[in-house]
């Protein structure tokens, strides 16, 4: 592991060249507003600073070294080309608050992107501002609240989610101030439709939804779920995070949704950046139009201009200083342009694909699906019950042993319903010999389960660390340098 | 097919594991009534050649103009070694370092991050980062919810200085909750926060007291009689700050005599470009005493079964992934890449560099606002102590000076007519480091001219109806 950059530190020294020079003018700031002593900042030159975070990157996996078939994800690759262009100082030196004649470049690009999203999901708005999925939901949420408002309909105070929902659905209605009632799912993966009847009732604001479902089918059912929540007064959610799996198949807008979010990082290709950014723009059904988050792009006798407040008096307000991700806008725009219609269409076909293939790959290698009877979708789970229980190897120690073999861990225990579950995506941009690797690894560590347990158990071995202290972690919180908390 | 590398034996191969006839069958659990029936309204695919051409003619669209905008974002200059090693597909497309041993690197640089920003803030911890700043000062009321019981009702106060934008975002962030948000007037004459009216205010049912360092007009707060207010009421203050003004200005963790309880604000002055609003990051951080209602990601160090050091994502109880509809947030990002920016920068800068920045951008806008005061009929507004942006007053409307500067590539600043009505035709301007005397002066002089231009009024009631696109 590379040193602290702290402890390369060394008094006076920085990077000269990008320092202002100094101008003989006075500070007109009386004294009792200034800061007394430095900040503990690391004092490094230049070439210090680049090899050091160089060093880091290279302690890192990522799409452009590793293959991560990291389920509800969608990592595929980010085009350079995209990056690049995003990049230019045009884009980069244009202040949010411009004026609007000073602005069309950018603008155009949002417009045309809302205009696409309206393509693919079948809505009839959208809105770009939310800066990831969990604010998409947010804004859909909050969008669902100021409907039934609007409409005098008070009483609405649930909001459903299935047993087998993203963590972010419940935190969201919560945060919305809903009740969060969950719906348990059947034995082939799809929401009990007896329980979802029995659930819903006035106090019914809406139900959240994702679809193909994070158990990686497609909820058959779909327009008997869009029926009984709407009879009930309710309206449906659709979550985003799987629509790369049926774009340009089917859009949520025809299967019944009234609003939903796009992760831009999934679908459209844009970097996760190592946790972000994100962007989570929502698009709606007629009836939401007037609650969409501010500020949005309109056109105007061929000029851009952005509607808020003014113009849409009963929206649910502003989620960012600004506009939201803008470059990740613009990254997402220039996916879109890169793939057109028929490349939109062949991102569901060939991740579809791939996870199939896996799919059959695997379970012809001996490895348990969790759901037998059902096509996989763009991913599918493989649970490792019966291999803990024979090996006391756990879904944990294969998915670190994966590490060893270059191949980032599939998503681990989620849904939460499924025991030692791995929930495997590939992606469309992954390449058939790549997957075949993965097969060959996952194989390997299943035949070093019954030979040679510690091995997996005590993974991974090869990379800068090995397996981590998190106990040690949360109680001597240490999370600043040079101090550490007393556990609380 | 752009960027899918299968080639038609790949396709014929897989299919026959699958054993599937065709790409169709694969979709064949999609009720067909419910399959997109006609072509999607979108255009046929470009090249990355042409897309290149058409992306680079926007962008030009955009560019050349020199810009004395702040009001939330700030141009600086970024050096080079910032975005190149940013942009290595290491940093750029690595996913949440939820499989810490493959993801040391980001999570290494998160714990810089996080001393560097506390340091900076002079508190004790940092958080990995939120989306922006608006909604980092949301998230902070929500922590002083959280971490203040006692009340039934939550009133937060936050000051008419605050960004009108952030105020926006905390209004639609927590108005979906039981808490009230009053406004506290500024003084029309200072532009500070006015102590009188906050000693009319019931501080029994107070939680929190938003104080803005240096506020949105850029005039410098009484942080530390705030602060001691806040405390001997017992009511939580959370600093909203520009952090690279920290390193010249007093820091939260020092005002008063107890220092602020929570510090947030925008990271974008360190390190990332204006780039049309986004994506910035938001950087929250506290006192030891809040940090388990502090959301989002935290980094923390610990060791490996050899006892190596290492790095971990910590304290995840407080996540949505765990704790679902009882989590602290639904937040499940950060603005990761954007902190492995500011990162780099501030690494690059050091602390000396750092007030550098601070102190140049404050020596240019006080030149600024010399020669801008020179002007016939211009009037600066509020006579307080500032860091780099002023209120300016004009004799003639705001739109229209602002449209006549843009048409000679002049951006005059922003219009703080809608926002603040009472204040009448006012201007918030900005300068930076990046400005030189030159610009300076080009600016005074454009302005000096369209003011003294006697036709101005004539051509806006011409132009009326078509000027007023852009107010």
């Amino acid at each position: 592991m590379p040193k602290l950059i702290f402890e390369l530190s060394r008094h006076g020294r920085c990077a000269r060249a990008q320092v202002p020079r100094h101008i003989p003018r006075a500070i007109n700031i009386p004294k009792h507003f200034l800061r007394q002593e430095e900040p503990f900042l690391p004092e490094v030159a230049e070439l210090q600073v680049v090899r050091h975070f160089t060093r880091l990157s290279r302690n890192n996996f990522s799409i452009d070294t590793q293959f991560y078939p990291l389920g509800s994800c969608s990592m595929k690759y980010n085009p350079r080309g995209v990056h690049h262009l995003a990049m230019l100082e045009g884009f980069l030196n244009h202040h949010p608050l411009s004026l609007d004649i000073n602005s069309q470049g950018y603008m155009a690009c949002a417009y045309e992107l809302q205009e696409i999203l309206k393509a693919v999901t079948g809505m009839s708005g959208v809105s770009l501002t939310p800066m990831a999925g969990a604010q998409g939901e947010f804004a859909g949420v909050a969008m669902i609240r100021a409907y039934h408002f609007a409409r005098h309909d008070l009483e609405r105070k649930e909001i459903l989610v299935p047993d087998a929902a993203h963590g972010t659905n419940p935190a969201t209605a919560a945060q919305c101030g809903f009740i969060v009632r969950e719906i348990p799912t059947d034995t082939e993966g799809n929401v009990d439709i007896e329980s979802l009847r029995a659930a819903v009732g006035p106090q019914t604001a809406g139900m959240m939804l994702t679809n193909p479902s994070t158990l990686g089918v497609f909820e058959q059912k779909i327009q008997d779920i869009a029926a009984i929540v709407h009879q009930a007064g309710g309206l449906l959610y659709y979550d985003g995070a799987n629509l790369n799996a049926i774009l340009g198949k089917v859009r949520p807008g025809d299967m019944g949704f009234d609003v939903m979010h796009i992760n831009l990082h999934k679908t459209f290709a844009t970097p996760h950046g190592g946790g972000g950014p994100g962007g989570g723009p929502v698009a709606v059904s007629d009836r939401l139009v007037p609650f969409l988050p501010t500020p949005i792009v309109v056109q105007r006798s061929g000029l851009y201009a952005w509607h808020s407040e003014k113009e849409c008096p009963q929206t649910i307000g502003r989620l960012s200083a600004f506009m939201g991700n803008a470059g990740i806008i613009l990254r997402a725009y220039m996916y879109a342009r890169l793939l057109g219609k028929e490349g939109m269409e062949r991102v569901a076909e060939f991740a579809t694909l791939n996870a199939n293939y896996l799919l059959a790959k695997l379970k012809a290698a001996g490895f348990t699906p969790a759901y037998v009877n059902r096509r996989a979708s763009h991913e599918f789970i493989i649970t490792l019950k019966t291999e803990a229980k024979e090996w006391h190897v756990t879904a944990l120690d294969v998915a670190k042993r994966l590490l060893d073999y270059d191949i980032h861990a599939p998503t681990m225990y989620f849904p939460l319903l499924v025991p030692e579950c791995l929930l495997i995506e590939p992606t469309e941009t992954e390449s058939k010999e790549m997957l075949d690797i993965f097969v060959e690894a996952l194989i390997q560590i299943l035949h070093e389960a019954k030979t040679q347990p510690d091995l997996v158990r005590t993974a991974p071995h090869t990379l800068s660390v090995r397996r981590l202290d998190e106990v040690k972690a949360a109680r001597e919180l240490d999370v600043v340098y040079k101090q550490i908390i007393d556990p609380l | 097919m752009p960027f899918i590398p299968h080639s038609a034996q790949d396709i014929q191969e897989m299919l026959a594991t699958i054993e599937a006839a065709n790409m169709e069958q694969l979709f064949d659990e999609i009720p067909a009534h419910l399959r997109v029936k006609n072509v999607l309204a979108i255009p046929e695919s470009l090249t990355e050649m042409e897309l290149g051409r058409l992306m680079r003619a926007r962008a030009q669209q955009d560019n050349n103009l020199l810009c004395f905008i702040g009001a939330g974002a700030y141009e600086h200059h970024i050096p080079a070694a910032v975005w190149e090693v940013a942009s290595r597909g290491e940093f750029m497309t690595a996913y949440t370092p939820y499989q810490a041993e493959a993801s040391q690197g980001t999570l290494q640089l998160l714990y810089e991050y996080q001393t560097m920003m506390a340091s900076l803030m002079a508190l004790d911890v940092s958080n990995a980062s939120m989306y922006d700043g608006a909604t980092a000062l949301a998230e902070a009321v929500l922590m002083a919810v959280r971490a203040n019981r006692k009340n039934k009702l939550h009133r937060i106060l936050l000051p008419r200085s605050v960004h009108p934008f952030y105020r926006q975002v905390v209004k639609t962030i927590i108005g979906q909750q039981n808490i009230q948000i009053d406004d506290i007037p500024f003084d029309i004459n200072t532009g500070r926060i006015s102590l009188a009216v906050l000693k009319e205010v019931a501080a029994e049912t107070t939680t929190a007291l938003v104080i803005p360092q240096p506020n949105f007009f850029g005039v410098l707060e009484e942080v530390d009689a705030l602060t001691d207010w806040a405390y001997t009421k017992n009511v939580i203050s959370i600093a909203v700050v520009n952090p690279l003004a920290m390193a010249l200005l007093k820091p939260p963790g020092q005002w008063g005599k107890t220092g602020a309880d929570i510090a947030c604000g925008e990271g974008q002055p360190l390190g990332v470009p204006l780039a049309s609003g986004g994506p910035y990051y938001g950087f929250l951080c506290c006192k030891k005493e809040f940090v388990r209602q502090l959301p989002g990601r935290i980094v923390g160090r610990t060791v490996d079964q050899e006892g190596k050091q290492g790095f971990v994502l910590t304290l995840q109880a407080r996540e949505q992934h765990i704790r679902r509809a009882k989590a602290t947030s639904n937040i499940c990002t950060n603005q990761g890449l954007l902190v492995t920016a500011s990162t780099i920068y501030m690494s690059l800068l050091g602390p000396k560099g750092l007030r550098q920045v601070a102190i140049t951008s404050h020596q240019n806008a006080e030149l600024l606002k010399e020669k801008l005061s020179t002007i016939e009929g211009v009037e600066v507004v509020f006579q307080s102590p500032r860091f780099h942006e002023w209120v300016i007053r004009l004799p003639k409307p705001v739109a229209l000076v602002l449209r006549q500067l843009a048409e000679r590539k002049m951006q005059g600043g922003f219009n703080l007519n809608s926002m603040y009505p009472e204040l009448g035709e006012c201007l918030l301007v900005c300068a930076t480091e990046t400005k030189t005397e030159e610009d300076i002066r080009k600016f005074v002089t454009l302005l000096t001219s369209i003011l003294s231009s006697t036709n101005l009024l004539d051509k806006a009631e011409q132009g009326g109806a078509h000027a007023k696109t852009y107010l």
